[in-house]
């Protein structure tokens, strides 16, 4: 069943006109879009240790840390100083991030009367155990996120926070 | 699948009238180069008004990364000329379409001036032209500043000089433009401002006044 395929002049035009004005808004649109998207393209930064404390200044109670590093914003290189809740758990150095799991306010330790040996969001009233585990009937939905960390001449470095679970 | 999508919409709100009005809109035999090779020269207000859709287009996407502060200005330039994927071709387009519309509105306003297509009844429209040919150079002169390098303090610095020798309001109209005595965090934003939204504005406006009086006008005849 050979159909006759035969392209009408019509036809043609209309396919060669689109083709070529289509390649042509391409070339024109195509660097802007790739310009416009560049930073979802951009690969992540290399993850950088860095020197927080020293292990001799943590405790059992979650105290705040100033964590210190340069963002890089492009055309200007911000010095950032973010907040890093540890304390040791037996041996073991526990590093916690403040963002609420929830809506990604601030939580603090200790500062919710009712809840003393707590950490505590004030936005929505969210709160989290010592290990950052978040008490089930308040908005969080997951632990606080936890500092990968290392320790080095007495040092703690520490990495990006992730999910506890 | 884009077809029933067409006919979905045109079904409620009927837009075929719409773009069949523009795109099976017969123009006289005089302009068509296939009929006459030289009527080419009629294809430049309509190339006019494509380099200034790529303007219009590469400047939205410039002011992605652009910040209009002495700080950082020239810092935000360089990083989006060098360390963004296509920021040398996306301000290049910018920077060189800024001349091709200068050119192109050079060559379209001797056409219309040759072929005496500024006659009765197209006085008015002959008019929003020379407008638009001024708001062009405006914006031509108030993007020179924006990369806040020496090429665009100096070109302005000469700019605000020729304003001075206005006689009587020269000193205001300088005054006005800089936003203060001196080219500073002021003018820049000043010129940022009216780089990207007073004559754009204008711009807008005007170009739309003009495609209306030459649908209602008609090209002139031929010579």
């Amino acid at each position: 069943m050979e159909k006759n395929h035969n392209v009408s002049r019509r036809q043609f035009l209309t396919y060669a006109l689109l083709g070529t004005g289509g390649f042509m808004a391409a070339g024109l649109i195509m660097p802007m879009v790739r310009f416009g998207v560049d930073p979802i393209l951009q690969a992540d930064a290399e993850e950088d240790m860095i020197d927080v404390a020293g292990v001799d200044e943590l405790t059992d109670v979650p105290q705040a840390f100033d964590m210190e590093y340069e963002q890089d914003h492009g055309w200007h290189v911000e010095q950032v100083t973010e907040t890093v809740w540890m304390f040791l758990d037996g041996e073991e150095v526990v590093a916690l991030s403040p963002t609420c799991t929830h809506l990604g306010c601030t939580v603090s330790w200790g500062t919710d009367a009712d809840n003393p040996e707590q950490f505590f969001c004030p936005c929505h009233f969210g709160r989290f155990e010592r290990d950052g585990t978040n008490v089930p009937g308040t908005p969080p939905t997951e632990p606080l996120h936890r500092y990968d960390h290392d320790v080095r001449d007495g040092r703690v470095l520490l990495g990006n926070p992730s999910p506890q679970v | 699948m884009l077809q029933r999508i067409y006919d979905w919409i045109d079904d409620r709100i009927d837009v075929t009238p719409l773009w069949r009005d523009v795109a099976d809109h017969e123009v006289p035999e005089h302009v068509n180069p296939g009929y006459h090779f030289s009527a080419f020269v009629y294809c430049f207000g309509g190339l006019t008004f494509f380099t200034v859709v790529i303007q219009i287009l590469s400047g939205m996407f410039l002011t992605m990364y652009y910040v209009p502060d002495i700080v950082n200005a020239h810092a935000s330039v360089e990083y989006l000329q060098t360390d963004v994927a296509f920021g040398m071709i996306v301000r290049g387009m910018h920077h060189w379409g800024a001349s091709v519309v200068i050119v192109m509105v050079f060559l379209h306003t001797l056409r219309v001036f040759f072929t005496g297509s500024y006659k009765k009844p197209r006085e008015i429209n002959w008019v929003v032209g020379v407008l638009l040919f001024f708001i062009i150079l405006g914006l031509g002169f108030t993007g020179y500043l924006l990369p806040w390098d020496m090429k665009a303090y100096f070109a302005t610095q000469v700019g605000l000089e020729i304003a001075e020798s206005v006689p009587v309001v020269g000193d205001l109209i300088s005054n006005l433009l800089a936003g203060g005595e001196f080219i500073g965090a002021q003018t820049l934003t000043r010129f940022f401002a009216i780089h990207v939204f007073f004559l754009p504005g204008a711009l807008l406006g005007l170009i739309a006044i003009h495609f209306i009086m030459i649908r209602k006008q008609g090209i002139s005849g031929p010579l």
